[in-house]
């Protein structure tokens, strides 16, 4: 019986040794070590000997099988490892195919635009007001402290619906409805579309966009005005971003202001973009008009404020290096791609 | 505002360069578009006089000259130009000589004769064809005789010089006079302005004996001062009068012209000069027109006046256009001996309206309409007397005809320095302002802690005190006011809308479609061309009264046709697919409140291209849908319609609500905007969308007991729709039943003609035990039958 088993030991070696799959030694496993396997047999047959050959013989074959295990398991585990191989070899894929398509659709750029804005003035705590596209001439001029003759006024220059009713030609009378609607501190942004009796071209629309600022509040100064407006032109066209103030006028804010960016294509240094000044303009903006806050029913003693406005499609142009207008209203889906 | 620096050295000093001076100019308010450099780039240019003048021998229309440039010998020159004479003093390009756009010009031959150069003419030299005198307009440049041969032209006419084009915002209607730039430079860089001279030395006679004048509208007319001078000779200006006009964009013309035009480019004064002969009964009066009245204006111009339109008339009818131009019947001419020179302040508004009625825009208008200083009539005639003077064009009689009826008096403003502080977040001392307003001479006095000032007449803008404080701020500079934040008061909020609307956008780009911005203005065809139905609500439209055409003539009632041209421009360059979307106000001529018409949002989804047919936009529509809160919405047929397939098209009813209408878009309709393929379309009322939207979420705890499923086709008519199989199914299929799926419909091969095939797949599940069969058989018998008894469906097998 030794012998049987060192024979079957020098079996199983050898039996293992030629398996090639998982399922070959297993084989080997059933053969050996199943319920008819060889060396089941023996231990079966182990009742029939006596205490003393039972006590040698079992250890010996209590031996044999656990090698016998042990060599299975890492059979197994080799063979496993072989197959694991093989089959990444089998699947490999070519990764440079190019990946499946779900594609997503892009937003108008002006919305991106406006949005990123809106982003930008939410985060100081601006809410966002809407107003009628269709206006009234007091809310588009008379309550702006446009004066009465002023050449905007014109049919030339405004599309008019009566001689009370305008499509609007800025997002400010959403200011001055603001101001009527809502007692200070008010803090509020108002993107929207306008209307301008200009001719398509490559630099004029007769509908574009603004977004139209408005803050009102105990105390506040111009110093506040810089402060907002440097930190808006920061976060929208990086932190290097500088800005200057430059004294202009217009009707509802006084003092007033255009402010120019840092060219953010050279930096300052002089380029194309900014017609080699460095700078470029990017918005109006003033400390609102007492004239204005009076005809919002604001007390203008205690309350200060300033107001800002900007064109979309301008700031828009910039960003994205677009040279015409009028791309923004042809709607070609290979433009609007551009923005995903 | 063209400004010569030269010229406004004469009225303070500039002791810094050209770059710092623009740089604080802009910083003080006075904004500048661009600075030209003159007299750069031309080369070798000098003075020639021109000795002797020959036909070229083989040439008709060329003269051979010799020509003095101050050298040993006269050189020969071909020209081709037949304003130049003998004795003539002309520029003269030698060879390798380069005029300012870069031309070179080398010594050639032309026709057979050696050139040794070439006579400029202005334009060569430079200049616009607008500011070339006159007397060589269309030729070589005709020099006074006062040159030497062979002197530099650059140098010997003084022509380096830079040119400052401020932009003069509608406020400060006396910057466009050199005296009101002259007074931003001093304020800027502080100094005194020297104001010219006015007093004449030998006046004689007094003007009241040969005019007189009467205002008939006062309130049109604030004053009008008349001068008279006699002896005029007409003839050039000094040169550095021309060249000052020149510099400053306008054309010399004459030593009388020039000399109102230089007064009004100084003072901002327009000028007007009557020959007096013209003046019949020797009175003028202002007065209105008659409406349909004709006058000829000095552009030789017929015009038609209008009622209302002033006019400065003689004793028999108009000789001028106030204020706009002068007439062809009393313009000075060649012969002309005594002027009449007119002075006068009109009101901006007729002015303005005069002048854009008559599409006339002159120097003169384009200054009155802005507002004139009154007090300056006096003075402005002075300086033109003055002028003519020295210039020796003239004798002028003593005094003036000056009627006044209105007089201007100046109010005073109180500016508290607190104030200042506030609004400029600075702590500016008394003195420091004090400087400024002295600056600007602004006269001041100091009373309870504030500056009581008077502004001087030429500031008619200043009114009030936030417009002293922007004067402060403007030359503190706001390049030095501090930076802050303001304490933030509010936060930022969206509106339920706003919030619904972006969430719109992000599911429909998410899914694939892209956003379109179109014209809130669109062409009344559009609504033919989707064949919106007469009397339809979409006809309520708002019309524009002054278009800038046809096509974009009313306020869109739906965004259809604007989407429809979208797909038809994508179409017609071979995009394949197209999937787009707008969301935007609609506007229907219903009156609010307010007088406005009535305002709606609407979304609209329009596509074309392989497989984007009515179901891709429907699930597309009804995935937005749902992201808003509106789930299962109806979709109810509608057969009656132009726009889309009558066999495809739907009402989308919500909560009983129509909210809009979705389907594949009629083929005419397609046609009509160019689109060769299938097309489907949708558009929802977003404000009804935003009123039935709930974005609440709330939990439903995960089924703790499996399901059972169960699949059924059945065969029906094809009239039956899925809707009402649904319906039945979940009206039988009890509380049991979880789920109901479509999951195919078929017609075709064993499937009768008029018959359809419909599956679906049926999830049966309790929330508190696991289903026995028998429950399940139960309950889902009670369906089929259903089934087959209401809508005659046949079970098929699977």
């Amino acid at each position: 019986m030794q012998e049987q088993l060192t024979k079957i030991l020098q079996e199983a070696k050898e039996q293992l040794n030629k398996a090639l799959t998982p399922g070959d030694a297993e084989e080997v496993r059933i053969r050996l070590l199943g319920k008819k396997g060889s060396l089941t047999e023996i231990l079966r047959s182990m009742g029939t000997l006596g205490p003393e050959e039972r006590k040698t013989l079992g250890l010996t074959a209590n031996a044999v099988r656990s090698e016998i295990e042990g060599l299975l398991e890492s059979k197994f585990s080799q063979l496993k490892e072989l197959q694991k191989e093989m089959k990444f070899k089998a699947e490999r894929i070519d990764v440079t195919e190019p990946g499946k398509q779900i594609p997503p659709g892009s937003k108008h750029p002006i919305t991106v635009t406006i949005d990123e804005i809106s982003r930008v003035f939410m985060s100081m705590g601006y809410s966002i007001a809407e107003g009628p596209e269709v206006e009234t001439v007091f809310f588009n001029f008379d309550a702006l402290n446009a004066a009465p003759n002023h050449p905007s006024r014109d049919m030339t220059d405004t599309f008019y619906i009566s001689d009370a009713v305008l499509l609007r030609t800025q997002t400010s009378p959403v200011q001055a409805r603001t101001l009527l609607a809502q007692n200070p501190p008010i803090q509020v942004i108002s993107p929207g579309r306008c209307f301008r009796c200009d001719s398509p071209d490559a630099t004029h629309s007769p509908m574009f966009h603004q977004v139209e600022g408005l803050l009102v509040d105990e105390g506040i100064s111009m110093a506040d005005l810089k402060g907002t407006l440097d930190s808006f032109a920061k976060q929208l066209f990086g932190s290097n971003a500088k800005t200057k103030f430059r004294p202009h006028f217009f009707p509802f804010t006084e003092p007033s202001a255009e402010m120019d960016v840092s060219c953010f294509k050279c930096g300052g240094a002089g380029c194309r973009v900014c017609k080699g000044s460095g700078w470029i303009e990017i918005l109006g903006c003033g400390m609102v008009h007492p004239n204005v806050l009076a005809v919002g029913g604001v007390d203008t003693e205690k309350y200060t404020g300033f107001a800002f406005g900007m064109g979309v499609e301008r700031i828009a142009m910039l960003k994205y290096g677009v040279d015409d207008i009028r791309l923004f209203y042809e709607n070609d889906m290979r433009f609007i791609a551009q923005f995903k | 505002m063209l400004v010569f620096m030269e010229w406004l050295k004469e009225y303070t000093q500039i002791k810094t360069d050209m770059d710092h001076y623009a740089e604080r100019m802009i910083m003080s308010g006075s904004n500048i578009e661009t600075v030209a450099r003159f007299g750069d780039g031309i080369e070798n240019v000098v003075v020639g006089k021109i000795l002797t003048m020959d036909r070229h021998p083989d040439a008709d229309k060329l003269f051979v000259c010799l020509v003095d440039v101050g050298a040993t010998d006269p050189v020969q020159i071909v020209t081709g130009a037949p304003n130049v004479f003998a004795g003539a003093f002309v520029p003269v390009i030698l060879p390798d000589g380069v005029l300012p756009n870069g031309t070179v010009i080398r010594k050639g031959a032309i026709r057979g004769v050696e050139s040794y150069g070439m006579l400029c003419s202005a334009k060569e030299l430079g200049y616009e064809d607008k500011v070339i005198p006159v007397s060589h307009k269309d030729g070589i440049w005709i020099l006074g005789d006062e040159h030497q041969p062979g002197a530099d032209f650059v140098t010997a006419l003084g022509l380096s010089g830079e040119v400052v084009d401020f932009e003069i915002t509608p406020n400060r209607p006396d910057c466009l006079s050199m005296i009101g730039m002259a007074r931003e430079t001093a304020a800027t860089f502080g100094g005194k302005i020297k104001y010219p001279d006015t007093i004449c030395t030998r006046e004689s006679g007094i003007a009241s004996d040969h005019i007189n004048v009467t205002i008939q509208k006062p309130e049109l007319c604030n004053r009008y001062t008349a001068r008279i001078v006699e002896d005029i000779k007409i003839g050039p200006s000094p040169w550095w009068l021309q060249k000052r006009l020149m510099y400053a964009g306008m054309r010399p013309i004459n030593n009388i012209v020039d000399v109102t035009n230089y007064v009004m480019l100084e003072y901002g004064q327009p000028i007007h000069a009557f020959d007096i002969r013209d003046i019949r009964g020797q009175k003028i009066e202002v007065d209105t027109a008659a409406e349909g009245e004709t006058f000829t204006t000095l552009d030789g111009q017929e015009r038609r006046l209008s009622e209302g339109m002033l006019l400065i008339k003689d004793g028999e009818g108009a000789i001028a256009i106030a204020g706009v131009m002068g007439g062809r019947n009393s313009e000075i001419k060649e012969d002309t001996k005594t002027i009449v020179i007119e002075s006068a302040n009109f009101d901006c508004d007729n002015i303005r309206l005069t002048s854009k009625k008559l599409g006339l825009r002159t120097e003169a208008s384009s200054r009155f309409e802005k507002g004139v200083d009154a007090g300056l009539t006096v003075i402005a005639a002075d300086r033109v007397c003055y002028l003519i003077e020295s210039i020796g064009a003239g004798k002028v009689i003593g005094g003036s005809v000056d009627v006044h009826p209105v007089t201007d008096r100046p109010g005073t403003i109180f500016v508290r320095i607190a104030r200042i502080n506030l609004l400029l977040g600075v702590t500016l001392e008394k003195d420091v302002i004090a400087t400024m307003f002295d600056g600007l001479e602004i006269p001041w006095t100091w009373e309870n802690d504030g500056f009581v000032v008077t502004p001087p007449p030429f500031r008619r803008d200043l009114k009030a005190e936030i417009d002293v404080i922007e004067e402060v701020a403007r030359l503190y500079g706001y390049d030095r006011l501090p930076v802050t934040l303001p304490k933030g008061n509010c936060e930022a909020r969206k509106t339920d809308k706003q919030v619904l609307r972006d969430l719109t956008k992000a599911t429909l780009v998410g899914m694939g479609a892209s956003e379109v911005q179109t014209y809130s203005f669109v062409s009344p065809k559009g609504l033919d061309q989707i064949g919106v139905a007469e009397g339809a609500k979409e006809r309520l439209t708002v019309k524009l009264l002054n278009p800038l055409g046809e096509e974009n003539s009313i306020m869109r009632t739906t965004l259809l046709p604007n989407l429809l041209e979208v797909l038809g421009r994508n179409f017609s360059r071979n995009i394949p697919s197209v999937k787009a979307f707008e969301m935007g106000n609609t506007f229907l001529n219903i009156d609010t409140e307010e007088g406005l018409p009535t305002e709606n949002e609407s979304l609209c989804i329009a596509s074309y291209g392989p497989g984007e047919d009515f179901f891709t936009l429907k699930g597309l529509l009804c995935q937005a849908l749902s992201k808003l809160g509106i789930r299962d919405p109806e979709f109810v047929p509608v057969q009656e319609t132009k726009t889309y397939h009558p066999g495809r098209c739907a009402n989308i009813l919500y909560q009983g609500r129509n909210v809009g209408m979705i389907g594949e878009f009629h083929p005419d309709v397609l046609e009509r905007y160019g689109i060769a393929a299938r097309g489907c379309g949708c558009e929802c009322d977003f404000n009804a969308l935003t009123e039935l939207a709930d974005t609440k979420r709330y939990y439903t705890p995960l089924p703790r007991y499996p399901s059972t499923a169960r699949d059924i086709a059945l065969l029906v008519d094809d009239a039956v729709q899925v809707a009402d199989i649904e319906a039945l199914i979940r009206k039988h299929g009890t509380e049991l039943l979880e789920e109901v799926v479509l999951f195919d419909v078929y017609r075709g091969k064993q499937v009768p003609e008029g018959k359809k095939s419909v599956a679906f797949t049926l999830t049966y599940r309790a929330k508190d035990r696991t289903l026995t069969d028998q429950e399940v058989v139960e309950v889902h018998e009670e369906v089929l039958s259903s089934l087959r008894e209401e809508l005659n469906a046949v079970l098929r097998e699977l």
